[in-house]
């Protein structure tokens, strides 16, 4: 089984640590990778808001970048590349004149998308691939008495997703609980985090933060985990300004559950990225 | 927005004769959006109800579909409310129909800014065309340049409330002005241009 990986922009800056930690992690797990050759930008909620034309052929290029490279599989660690991937492939099945229009300008670049590749989150192949027991093997350091709160997001589950439970995701929990630790009960784990209105409408975008935080953190968790960078970002980078500006303290750390897994594997933090972290960083005792 | 003489306000309603209003709009959405079938919509407001953001919006889901179908045209596009969508898709998964309302807001948002009435000074939309042209140029998002040139579009007074974060984080290593790009640009451009 030969894993392509498209990492998409926020991996490589803002999410750096994501793509360090993920990395990290499957390296220990013996799953290779290869990244993508010259693979452009997703697009995003942007590119559909604008010209969808366009929003399906940024994306099948980069589709047809990984079956050119002989892929069986693209990891898509990015909940809103992944959602952006799997619409773009909808819709090139099931409407063939999207199809048909969408490979033809590709066939400029030498490329094309046949369906070949198949869409994969991380959490899909680990949880369901792998499955829990396999991982829980490779557990050095157990996260005994960490209650942790999986924050999933909206697009990574839906609406197109069918590796995880649209209405009540569990992969990310079933995660936190192969590694040892408790996973917090919770109604907020596929609440939207408002995505970027967080720079555009800001009173809105840090109150939708604001209750997550709060939520999770009345719920009695130790940690938030996440699998998206910009969920990541929001409640990690704004938690001090909304603890500041609605006047309650909801600060919590906020990690990727790449970064959870490499802790109680007993890779270095450095090898996790957990120096990039500007929320208070878990601490193991 | 111009109110016509036979449009009244009354209490947060829009009444229009049906003269004014235009009858195609809501085929024309309907089929932007790959056949959504918004006619059939039984205006139950689950839609509404699930929507973590409605309680911002002028209009909620539920009334955005009745009036598009209705054939509010310049109502609906010329206002905020379908940039507040986050396209969370909470409202698709819950409607009983089965009518995708998401990808109905995004047809309402290229229509917007294909008939150019998109509200001009409201920042979500001049964000959504600054990364549009940021990923055309260069074909990936720096968060540096995206945001500069955003907040030069929207407000530049604005982005100094940002300005510690952004600090901080590049010190973090996690902001950076030497992205490694795309190597064939110029290729990825005509792309677009097609
Ligand atoms: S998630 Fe955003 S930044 Fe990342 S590749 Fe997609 S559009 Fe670009
Ligand atoms: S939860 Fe937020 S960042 Fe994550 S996918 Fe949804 S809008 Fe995007
Ligand atoms: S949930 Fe569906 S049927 Fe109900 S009001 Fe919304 S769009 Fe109409
Ligand atoms: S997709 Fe848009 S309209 Fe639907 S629930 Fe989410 S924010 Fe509301």
């Amino acid at each position: 089984m030969k894993y392509l990986y498209y990492p998409g922009c926020s991996l490589k800056s803002s999410g750096k640590h994501y793509e360090i930690s993920l990395l990290a992690v499957l390296q220990k797990l013996g799953i290779e990778v290869e990244e993508l050759e010259n693979w452009n930008c997703c697009g995003a909620t942007n590119y559909m808001s604008i010209n969808e034309n366009y929003a399906l052929e940024i994306t099948a290029r980069n589709l047809g970048i990984a079956e050119k490279q002989g892929g069986d599989e693209v990891i898509v660690p990015c909940a809103a590349c992944f959602m952006g991937f799997l619409k773009t492939q909808k819709y090139m099945e099931s409407e063939s004149g999207i199809r048909d229009r969408v490979n033809q300008i590709l066939n400029h670049s030498g490329l094309s998308y046949n369906g070949k590749v198949q869409i994969r989150h991380p959490l899909d192949l680990l949880v369901n691939q792998l499955g829990a027991d396999a991982l829980t093997r490779t557990v050095e350091m157990p996260l005994k008495d960490l209650k942790v709160a999986s924050y999933y997001g909206c697009q990574l589950i839906r609406p197109y997703a069918t590796f995880d439970d649209q209405w009540n995701p569990h992969t990310m929990d079933d995660i936190a609980r192969a590694m040892g630790a408790t996973p917090v009960d919770w109604p907020l784990k596929s609440r939207c985090c408002s995505g970027s209105m967080t720079s555009t409408m800001t009173d809105i975008g840090l109150r939708m933060n604001y209750v997550i935080l709060k939520e999770a953190k009345s719920r009695g968790a130790d940690v938030i985990i996440t699998a998206c960078p910009l969920c990541q970002f929001n409640l990690e980078c704004f938690q001090g300004k909304i603890s500041r500006k609605l006047k309650d303290d909801v600060r919590i750390p906020v990690m990727y559950f790449t970064q959870l897994m490499g802790l109680a594997m007993g890779i270095p933090a450095k090898k996790l990225g957990l120096k990039q972290m500007l929320s208070p960083s878990l601490v193991l005792n | 927005m111009n109110a016509s003489s036979s449009e009244i306000l009354t209490q947060g309603l829009t009444v229009k004769l049906e003269a004014d209003l235009d009858k195609n709009f809501g085929e024309t959405i309907a089929r932007e959006a790959h056949g959504e079938k918004l006619f059939g919509c039984i205006q139950c407001g689950n839609c509404s109800a699930a929507c973590p953001l409605s309680v911002w919006m002028d209009y909620t889901p539920r009334k955005v579909i009745a009036m598009v179908r209705a054939g509010f045209k310049q109502e609906v596009l010329s206002n905020r409310t379908v940039w507040l969508c986050a396209s969370c898709y909470q409202c698709t998964v819950e409607c009983p129909k089965g009518i995708k309302i998401t990808d109905v807001m995004y047809a309402l948002k290229r229509e917007a800014i294909e008939n150019k009435i998109y509200p001009k000074n409201f920042p979500v939309p001049i964000l959504a065309r600054t990364f549009y042209s940021e990923v055309k140029r260069t074909g990936r998002i720096n968060e540096i340049f995206l945001l500069t040139n955003y907040y030069l579009r929207y407000n530049i007074f604005k982005m100094l409330g940002y300005a510690s974060l952004g600090v901080r984080l590049f010190m973090k290593r996690r902001l950076s002005l030497f992205e490694k790009g795309m190597t064939n640009r110029k290729e990825f451009r005509s792309m677009l241009n097609q």
